[in-house]
C-alpha cells in the first residue's frame, strides 16, 4: 500500500496549529510546505511572518521564520533577501499588516521591484485583535468597529491590493486566488510556487492574494464562513491572474 | 481498497473534509478529542475512491491517504 498524501515536512510533526476550527491560514501555510518540500527548497527559506494571527504560524512551521514589526514584513523581506540573495526570501501577512499599517511597506517594495514574494492571506478582517474593520472589509460586513457594518460615507471602500499594486511598473507576478474549493486550493498551491520560481529566476516582485475566511470573527461555522466566500468574498475580490510579466 | 488516516488529535471538526468528499466517506464521530472537538472518522471507506479532496481541503494537514 503506497502513501499518496502525506502531512508535508514544512510543519512540524508534534504540533497542533493555535488556529480556529475551519481557518485557511493553517491551509495557506500547509500549502507553502508542500511547495517548499517539493522545491526541495526548506534550507534556502526565510520566512518572514507579519504581525496578528499569522504570527502563530512561528510554532507551527519547521523551516527558518522572522517575525517582523507589524507592517514592516516587506521591509525586513527587503532586507534580508539583499544581505543574503541566495535565500528564498518571502513574506506571510494578513489583511491588516499588508493593506493597512504596512501599506508605505508594501508599494515601497512593490514599486521597486524588490525580488521577494509575497504571500497576502486576506480574510476581510483583523483576526487576533478581536475583529476590527480592516481595509478590505466588505461594504455592509459587521466588524467590532463598525457594529452596523462598513458604509461608504464613514468607512469607505474596500481595497483591492492586486489591481492597485497592478499601477505599479516594477511588480513581474500578481495573482488572486482562494481556497474555497479543492480546485481552488490546488490552484493556490500552483502560485505561490510560481511565485517562488519568479523569485529564484531574479524576475523580482511577485505577489499571491488568497481569499480566505475567519469563521470566528465572521461569526459563522466554517461551512457558513465557506459560504459567504463564495457568496460575498469572490464577487468583492475576483479570482485570477492580474498579472505575468512573463506572458507580457 | 484506500486507507484514510485522520490524526484524530489534529482534527478540529471543521468540516471541510466531509462537506468536499464526493463519496461521502467521512463523517464527524461522537468521540471527542483533547481538545474537546468531535473528530472527523472515515465511516464509509468503501466508497473512497482515493481522490485526496479530503487531505487537499484539511487545514490541520490531519489526512494522510494510501491507495
Amino acid at each position: 500500500m503506497e502513501k499518496i498524501y502525506s502531512r508535508t515536512k514544512g510543519l512540524r510533526a508534534d504540533v497542533v496549529g493555535g488556529f480556529c476550527p475551519g481557518c485557511m491560514h493553517s491551509t495557506v501555510m500547509k500549502l507553502i510546505g508542500e511547495v517548499l518540500e517539493e522545491m526541495n527548497l526548506f534550507e534556502r527559506a526565510a520566512c518572514v511572518l507579519g504581525i496578528g494571527c499569522c504570527g502563530l504560524h512561528m510554532d507551527y512551521m519547521s523551516f527558518d521564520n522572522i517575525t517582523s514589526p507589524h507592517g514592516r514584513a516587506c521591509a525586513v523581506a527587503t532586507g534580508i533577501k539583499r544581505s543574503s540573495p541566495d535565500s528564498l526570501v518571502f513574506t506571510y501577512q494578513g489583511d491588516g499588516d499588508f493593506a493597512a499599517i504596512g501599506l508605505g511597506e508594501s508599494m515601497s517594495a512593490a514599486n521597486r521591484g524588490e525580488n521577494i514574494s509575497v504571500i497576502f492571506v486576506n480574510n476581510g478582517i483583523y483576526g487576533m485583535t478581536g475583529g476590527q474593520m480592516a481595509p478590505t472589509t466588505l461594504m455592509g460586513m459587521r466588524a467590532s468597529t463598525a457594529p452596523a457594518g462598513r458604509t461608504a460615507k464613514e468607512h469607505g471602500y474596500p481595497m483591492h491590493m492586486c489591481e492597485i499594486l497592478n499601477q505599479l511598473t516594477a511588480p513581474a507576478y500578481i495573482e488572486r486566488t482562494s481556497c474555497n474549493t479543492p480546485q481552488n486550493t490546488l490552484k493556490t498551491k500552483k502560485a505561490i510556487a510560481k511565485a517562488f520560481q519568479n523569485q529564484l529566476e531574479g524576475k523580482g516582485f511577485s505577489m499571491v492574494e488568497i481569499v480566505t475566511s475567519c469563521p470566528t470573527n465572521w461569526g459563522m461555522d466554517a461551512l457558513g464562513a465557506l459560504e459567504y466566500i463564495n457568496e460575498k468574498m469572490l464577487a468583492e475580490f475576483p479570482l485570477g491572474v492580474i498579472r505575468d510579466a512573463r506572458e507580457g | 481498497m484506500p486507507k484514510v488516516e485522520i490524526a484524530s488529535e489534529s482534527c478540529k471538526s471543521c468540516g471541510y473534509c466531509v462537506r468536499f468528499c464526493p463519496k461521502e466517506v467521512l463523517s464527524v464521530g461522537e468521540r471527542v478529542n483533547s481538545k474537546g472537538y468531535e473528530y472527523v472518522v472515515p465511516r464509509n471507506i468503501d466508497a473512497c475512491v482515493a481522490c485526496k479532496m479530503c487531505a487537499v481541503m484539511c487545514p490541520e494537514a490531519a489526512i494522510e491517504i494510501y491507495k
